[in-house]
């Protein structure tokens, strides 16, 4: 691991509403890494992940990004078509709704396609290729490469989502609740898909999960998060084996006893 | 006409939209939202390419007009009167003797000069519409530059049907920037458009948009590098002239199937069967 | 040859101009309308016309109705071109709809309120039967009359605002967008939107104002006060320095009253949707107002879902002259543009037919051309322009 951070923030505060969404949160993330985020709904994971991938200004603290040249980018103060850019080929977002990132009049290979020839893929051939090669790698039979994805299971939606999302090869992913809605056993498999892949390609990830057992799975740091506060953070084993803060041991408790 | 300025709009509604136009121009493909006036005509039939040509034309000017290829279908003759009316411009048919070019849904098979301007009537100039129907989204894709939603487009086409299956208002990159709608040409014109001497000229009076390619501008037709650009055409020759690389018209001559093609450009055949082209029905009505 | 049906273009468009003014005057047997008797008699149907065609000129609104033949919406596009060639000297003050001369005047949520309520010539109580009388020659009617409200009349917001249960008007002194000479752009902001929806078709307004209270972007909406009358127009020549009166318009205007929660830094307060029209249109300026609120959603940190609420898609479609000049264009020739898909679903359709003979008898050919051509035709999905 380097010592150098992928992705920083510091202080990052958010008022939506009446609700303080986060309060000076501060995060870090190396290359390579899994940082898992978790709290129960209305913590503030999904409002970070969204403000760590600029999707969401905060109104106060910032979040640098390291570029593959090296510079670091105020990922808020960039110019929009630069965050644009970085959003279509280095880093990618995995939605727990699947639908909300596939194109569902748009058939698998397209979906997957689309990345690559918003980079400038200009060869018919290759890009299909491409996507019968991530089809296999997702599981998903390279025979349904032309069927639309709404004739596709739950599992196999999110596994596409995936394959669409990683077929630039991104060197950082956010995922939010990839595996909420699904069944117990397609959640198995696709956490297991999830693990190989991200180890295997080396990416970073920031995963949103309310599911202890997810993060334990996946994560090598998790971050805990109680009304729009960090309250802990550590390797994942350190905190989930011997939780300091009262909320993180509430949390692993409920698990243990449910 | 009494009562009405020369060429129908105001000096002052001319002058905005030369200021659009030269607008559209420095940002070759780029729309340029403009002041749209209510014209005495319908939206849709030709109000943007009206105010171009009305704004552009001036008294030694020489019109043609044409709608599909034709000077004599109705929606020509009735622009071209209005413009004899309001503006008292010499007009003609023939491609050479413009000096502006109003068209819609075609380009002369004549190859225009550095001299002329073609004006494209426009019925939606937005090339993503179908794709992206909010204006405010395509308006930020077109900022950006964010055009992999019009390839996925076109990756659907090949592998459902293994080629590209747009005939017409086939999308084109302007200058490597700018996606565009070439309006409603078939796909057979598209080429003409590439580095073309004349300025061309667009305007869509209903969704309130001029934009414009430059002289001598690279237009590329979207493709893949192993699907290439194709343009559509009948495989035939026209029957009236016999001409092979000119864009043909399909009349149906009987109930039994009997077709007719013939030039969609009226003036390009005309000129060709008075230098002594002739094709198969002509040769037909010889020997009868 | 048939193929020179389309020549003669000129002379077929002089005739059919020629049948057309023959098929308007009628039965010659028969009185010319006259436009005096357009204004008085068909006074809504003018007034309809005034409204979309945004000219306030019952006269030439007469000319445009006896014109269209009656076909309101060819009418208002009459008025339309004519408007537009028409030189700007000056513009108005806004009208003051609280000193209008008052001619019709309810409220729905305040039983009598200062000023009273007023029926005034509404169709609103009439049972809708067919009048044979009428059709046997009109008697001259008369209608008692009353003397003029002497009482002034403030407006129901007016009223609700002293309370402090209404929203304040935000006081705006830039001056007003105008997409008669500057094209839409987004966000639009409330001026630009009531301008649209004052010159857009009723009709349109009136389905889209009726989703509203079907659940799509509903905001519980009560009709705090409708009122119809002249009021005065007034400009302030600069050479002058004051303001003079030049006439008056007569307009419905319609205060819709909507329940709104408050927010962070606003506490609970009612929220309106605002209506105004030229002539007698209450059923437009009504809708008008719910469409009005209802694209306030954003603004007032409501979900924007329903159609009513999207401003993007109420402006680009509520105007009829552009929607029916689009919708009508159809007719115009497109044969270059049909030829060229006739050819191609020829080529794709030789391609399938290829394909199916290829796999009748195999060939090492096909195997290699994944994905080209070797799959099934499948209806197209996708967008396909």
């Amino acid at each position: 691991m380097s010592d150098e951070t992928l992705l920083s923030a510091r202080g990052l505060s958010l008022t939506l509403g009446s609700v303080q969404a986060l309060q000076t949160v501060d995060v870090d993330l190396w290359p390579g890494e899994l940082l898992a985020i978790v709290g129960e709904s209305g913590s503030g994971k999904t409002t970070l992940l969204n403000v760590l991938s600029g999707r969401r200004a905060p109104d106060a603290g910032a979040v640098w990004y390291r570029d593959p040249a090296g510079r670091l980018q105020d990922v808020h103060a960039m110019p929009a078509p630069a965050l644009r850019t970085l959003h279509r080929s280095d880093w990618g977002f995995v939605h727990q709704d699947p639908r909300q990132n596939l194109r569902m009049s748009v058939s698998a290979g397209g979906n997957v396609g689309e990345r690559l020839m918003a980079q400038g893929a200009r060869h018919y051939g290759s890009i299909r290729d491409a996507a019968l090669e991530w089809l296999e790698q997702v599981e998903i039979d390279p025979a349904r490469i032309d069927d639309l994805p709404r004739t596709f299971s739950g599992g196999m939606l999110q596994r596409l989502q995936i394959a669409r999302t990683l077929v630039t090869h991104p060197r950082l992913v956010f995922m939010d609740e990839p595996t909420g809605g699904l069944d117990v056993s397609v959640q198995a498999r696709l956490l297991d898909l999830i693990r190989s892949l991200v180890s295997r390609l080396n990416i970073a990830v920031v995963l949103v999960t309310h599911d202890i057992a997810v993060a334990r799975l996946l994560a090598h740091r998790i971050a805990v998060m109680q009304r729009g506060r960090v309250v802990e953070t550590g390797l994942t084993d350190q905190v989930l084996d011997d939780p300091q803060h009262p909320y993180t041991q509430l949390l692993v408790s409920s698990v243990l006893n449910a | 006409m009494i009562g009405y300025n020369f060429a129908y709009l105001d000096e002052q509604t001319k002058r905005m939209i030369r200021r659009a136009l030269l607008k559209a121009v420095a940002i070759p493909g780029h729309q340029v939202p403009f002041g749209s006036r209510e014209m005495p005509l319908p939206y849709g039939w030709g109000t943007g390419g009206i105010q171009v040509t009305a704004s552009v034309l001036g008294q030694q000017d020489v019109l043609k007009v044409i709608d599909q290829g034709a000077d004599d279908t109705t929606n020509a003759v009735s622009i071209r009167r209005f413009f004899a009316r309001t503006a008292g411009v010499r007009t003609t048919t023939h491609t050479a003797d413009a000096t502006v070019i109003q068209t819609r849904h075609r380009i002369p098979e004549t190859k225009l000069r550095d001299d002329q301007i073609i004006v494209y009537q426009v019925p939606q100039p937005e090339p993503l519409f179908r794709l992206e129907p909010s204006r405010v989204e395509t308006r930020r894709m077109h900022g950006l530059a964010d055009y992999g939603l019009m390839h996925v487009k076109l990756y659907e086409d090949i592998a459902r049907y293994g080629q590209i299956s747009i005939s017409y208002d086939y999308p084109v990159m302007v200058n490597g920037r700018y996606l565009m709608s070439p309006s409603p040409i078939p796909s057979f014109d598209n080429p003409k458009m590439d580095r073309m001497p004349a300025l061309q000229l667009f305007g869509a009076g209903r969704e309130k948009r001029i934009y414009a390619i430059p002289p001598w501008t690279e237009v590329r037709s979207l493709d893949f590098e192993d699907h290439p650009f194709r343009p559509i055409n009948a495989p035939h020759a026209c029957g009236l002239c016999g001409a092979t690389d000119a864009y043909l018209d399909e009349v149906v001559t009987d109930d039994r199937g009997g077709r007719l093609f013939v030039c969609s450009d009226t003036d390009h055949c005309a000129e060709r069967r008075a230098a002594g082209h002739v094709g198969a029905e002509g040769m037909k009505e010889a020997a009868e | 040859m048939a193929y020179v049906a389309v020549k003669g273009g000129e002379r077929a468009i002089d005739n059919a101009h020629a049948w057309l003014a023959e098929e308007r005057r009628g039965d010659p047997a028969l009185p010319d309308l006259t436009l005096p008797q357009i204004r008085e008699q068909l006074g809504r149907a003018v007034d309809r016309a005034m409204a979309e065609g945004s000219l306030y000129d019952p006269d030439l609104g007469a000319l445009a109705v006896k014109q269209a033949q009656g076909d309101l919406i060819e009418a208002a596009f009459l008025l339309r071109a004519y408007r537009t060639t028409l030189p700007r000297f000056a513009h108005s003050r806004p009208i003051d709809t609280a000193a209008m001369q008052v001619e019709r005047r309810i409220s729905a949520v305040f039983k009598d309120l200062p000023g009273g309520q007023i029926l005034g010539p509404t169709y609103d109580y009439t049972h809708r039967l067919l009048d044979f009388a009428l059709a046997a020659g009109d008697l001259v009617p008369h209608a008692p009359k009353a003397h003029a409200p002497q009482e002034p009349m403030p407006r129901v917001p007016d009223i609700l605002r002293a309370e402090g249960m209404m929203e304040a008007d935000a006081p705006d002194d830039a001056e007003p967008g105008d997409l008669t000479r500057e094209p839409l752009t987004f966000p639009a902001d409330r001026d630009v939107r009531l301008q649209a929806l004052a010159r857009g078709d009723e009709g349109f307004l009136l389905g889209l104002g009726y989703s509203t209270q079907r659940g799509y972007g509903g905001s519980h909406p009560f009709a705090g006060e409708i009122r119809m009358g002249e009021a005065a127009v007034e400009i302030v020549p600069p050479e002058l320095g004051f303001a003079i009166d030049i006439g008056d318009v007569v307009v419905t205007e319609c205060q819709m009253v909507n329940q709104f929660k408050g927010s962070k830094t606003v506490p609970p307060q009612f929220t309106r949707g605002y209506g105004l029209v030229f002539g007698f249109s209450e059923r437009k300026a009504m809708a008008m107002a719910l469409v009005d609120r209802a694209m306030r959603a954003e603004e007032l940190g409501e979900d924007v879902t329903a159609p009513a609420q999207n401003v993007e898609f109420v402006l680009y479609h509520s105007d009829n002259i552009e929607a029916t000049g689009f919708v009508e264009h159809l007719k115009l020739p497109h044969y270059v543009d049909f030829q060229s898909e006739l050819q191609n679903l020829r080529r794709l359709r030789a391609e399938v037919e290829r394909a199916a003979e290829a796999e009748q008898s195999p060939s090492p050919v096909a195997a290699e051309g994944r994905g080209e051509g070797a799959a099934p035709p499948t209806p197209h999905e996708g967008a396909v322009p």
